[in-house]
């Protein structure tokens, strides 16, 4: 594989998919340390919200120790260089949130549906485009259909104003080939202007392999954590990336030492559970589950006595999509009642 | 006098067509009128088949046979856009309206709510919220009628195939809509409404989940039976109404886990989001009909 002088831009994603990690806890003065470390490590791009976006703020997936305004208006007038994106579900936020994003000064919306759903992003992502705003779709769970569904969904988001496509392996399923195939038909297909983006997670240790596919595929963003701080395994460890992109030339704008730094002095401090590939985690990504169930998982486990690893491959089964966590404790209730536990 | 009142279904799409069949068992309500603006719709043309007066020019190529067919009520399943304007049109002669759009002019209804206050005074139109806030406020209503709610939460989920494309170009009006009648008709101080849409073939039943937050220590006893009786005032017009789990408690937490499963009468009986909004609206006309017939509300006059 050649990425030599390949343009890559990273995209932080610690305060926002680290924020399932955190149970959404992290405090103010922690995302201000983090983002500013990262500004200076030169990382370009940095994802503030809520787990589950804007408007995530919620019984069902946990309250924040903060809303989204302010962790945004805590973090964006202490950066210099970087840019702050949004993450953006519908069906949780709204383009309330969108316009509120905007005002603290958000650069960047990313609109996340399920891979075949596309169309409910309609008004979110042309409100966006329409504030000129960078509007990306975010495909999720893209492991769960074809790469021509992929590619139609895509083309959807393209067509609402989106001017970056992402395919996401929210359940850190794939192999490097599919995430090759898929990043090649998009690239392929889409309009040459159009960006494409991966994000993946570390369940199967596949992370660092599927983002280097993504990039040789056609992909120019990529998204990671810094020391992997994300749901399930985490996401791709940008520090490991950034590493591998230096030893293959790749043109990132990243001080290798510097994001080391932000990881190790930062980062794993506040880490209330190591990051890695434990059962739980690997069965994500065995069975291809959405990487935030992990810690509802856990706590069913521990509240109704059903291991976590058989509720999430019941999950798997039935084909639940990101954002039905409140299936997990219905799900573990229903088992446990077979079982004669309560 | 018939006691049955006599009615037009604006919209002959998948909401009507599931309304008429349901409608030709009522009791109460007689369907007489099947309005569309496309004469080649598979609607109308079912709608007629079924016996129905049809017209393809929507309401304005009916208005005039009102009075004569003594119409008495109508159910709109178009859209929010046009839901204005046929009301206007529609209760000048009368009609009370039934409104399955998410225009919300009206008082929203949940029947086993506020159906029978709405039905005693008359009110010409009522809205039907979402199929997410019929499932879900009757439940939030049984907590609250306990004691005081802080807040409450709902997560619909449904089957992609049982979401039509007018939802999905104004998700945002779902939420918003339901998070709203969550506090005026489910009883919570402040509310929020969360739906997802799932692809799984088959497709899932729908499914919901309410969270509520009481301020002080929740009752269990007293809600438990406040939600098992709720469930069975929804199972008299949506049997399918099931409680899968709960109520559970976690400190003033109060959670239940419900599943929707329809009739099948038009829809497939995993579209129960879109039978508990059907079901409901006829519910409605219905509670009207009763009135009238008992004679605790006097429909307008008419010459």
């Amino acid at each position: 594989m050649d990425l030599t002088g390949k343009k890559v831009t990273l995209h932080d994603m610690s305060l926002r998919d680290g924020m399932h990690a955190k149970r959404h806890q992290l405090s103010l003065e922690q995302m201000v340390a983090i983002s500013t470390g990262l500004d200076d490590a030169g990382i370009p791009l940095i994802e503030v919200t809520h787990g589950d976006g804007l408007g995530g703020s919620s019984l069902n997936y946990g309250f924040p120790a903060h809303t989204d305004e302010e962790y945004l208006n805590a973090v964006i007038p202490k950066i210099k260089n970087a840019k702050v994106s949004a993450l953006l579900l519908p069906g949780i936020g709204t383009v309330d949130h969108l316009k509120m994003a905007r005002d603290c000064g958000v650069n960047t919306i990313r609109v996340a549906t399920h891979c075949t759903e596309a169309d409910v992003s309609e008004q979110h992502i042309g409100m966006a485009a329409k504030m000129d705003m960078d509007t990306v779709g975010f495909l999720m769970m893209a492991h769960m259909v074809s790469a021509e569904k992929i590619l139609e969904q895509a083309k959807l988001m393209e067509s609402y104003g989106a001017n970056c496509i992402y395919c996401t392996d929210s359940a850190g399923y794939m192999l490097p080939d599919e995430v090759s195939e898929k990043i090649g038909l998009l690239r392929s297909e889409l309009n040459p202007n159009t960006e494409l983006g991966f994000h993946g997670h570390h369940n199967m240790g596949m992370a660092i392999a599927n983002s280097l596919a993504a990039v040789d595929a056609g992909a120019n963003r990529i998204d990671g954590s810094v020391a992997g701080l994300g749901a399930g395994a985490g996401n791709t460890p940008l520090e490991v990336f950034v590493a591998v992109l230096d030893r293959m030339h790749a043109n990132h704008g990243v001080d290798l030492y510097k994001i080391m730094d932000v990881a190790e002095d930062l980062v794993v401090p506040l880490m209330d559970q190591p990051i890695r590939v434990d059962r739980d985690a690997l069965t994500l990504g065995y069975a291809g589950v959405y990487s935030s169930f992990l810690l509802f998982a856990q706590r069913a486990e521990a509240k109704y006595g059903i291991q976590a690893r058989d509720i999430l491959v019941e999950l798997g089964r039935r084909g639940t999509v990101g954002g039905q966590e409140d299936m997990i404790e219905d799900l573990a209730l229903t088992m446990a009642k077979e079982k004669g536990l309560i | 006098m018939s006691k049955k009142l006599k009615a037009v279904i604006i919209g002959p799409g998948n909401i009507g067509t599931d309304l008429l069949m349901k409608m030709q068992r009522s009791e109460w309500v007689e369907p007489v009128w099947m309005v569309g603006i496309d004469p080649e719709s598979e609607g109308l043309k079912r709608a007629k088949e079924m016996g129905m007066k049809i017209s393809s020019t929507g309401i304005d190529g009916m208005l005039d046979q009102v009075i004569k067919d003594d119409i008495r009520v109508a159910f709109d399943a178009t859209s929010a856009y046009v839901h204005a304007e046929n009301s206007r049109k529609l209760n000048e002669l009368g009609v009370i309206m039934v409104d399955l759009t998410p225009a919300a002019i009206g008082p929203f209804c949940v029947p086993p709510v506020n159906l029978k206050k709405h039905a005693s005074q008359l009110e010409m139109n009522v809205n039907m919220v979402t199929c997410g806030g019929q499932a879900t406020i009757p439940m939030v209503a049984a907590v609250s009628q306990v004691q005081d709610v802080e807040y409450g939460e709902i997560v619909a989920t449904v089957s992609s195939r049982s979401i039509g494309p007018g939802t999905r170009q104004n998700i945002d009006e779902f939420t918003r809509t339901t998070a709203g009648a969550v506090e005026a008709v489910g009883g919570a101080d402040r509310g929020k409404a969360i739906i997802i849409v799932n692809p799984a073939e088959p497709p899932l039943m729908m499914r919901d989940t309410v969270h509520c937050l009481t301020k002080e220590k929740p009752d269990q006893a007293a809600i438990t039976a406040s939600v098992h009786n709720m469930v069975k005032e929804v199972q008299k017009y949506v049997p399918g109404y099931k409680l899968v789990n709960g109520p559970i408690f976690d400190g003033n937490k109060v959670s239940v886990f419900m599943e929707v499963e329809g009739l099948g009468d038009f829809l497939p009986k995993y579209a129960g989001n879109l039978d508990i909004m059907t079901a409901a609206g006829l519910r409605t006309a219905e509670m009207f009909a009763e009135e009238a017939y008992n004679g605790t509300i006097t429909l307008p006059e008419r010459g």
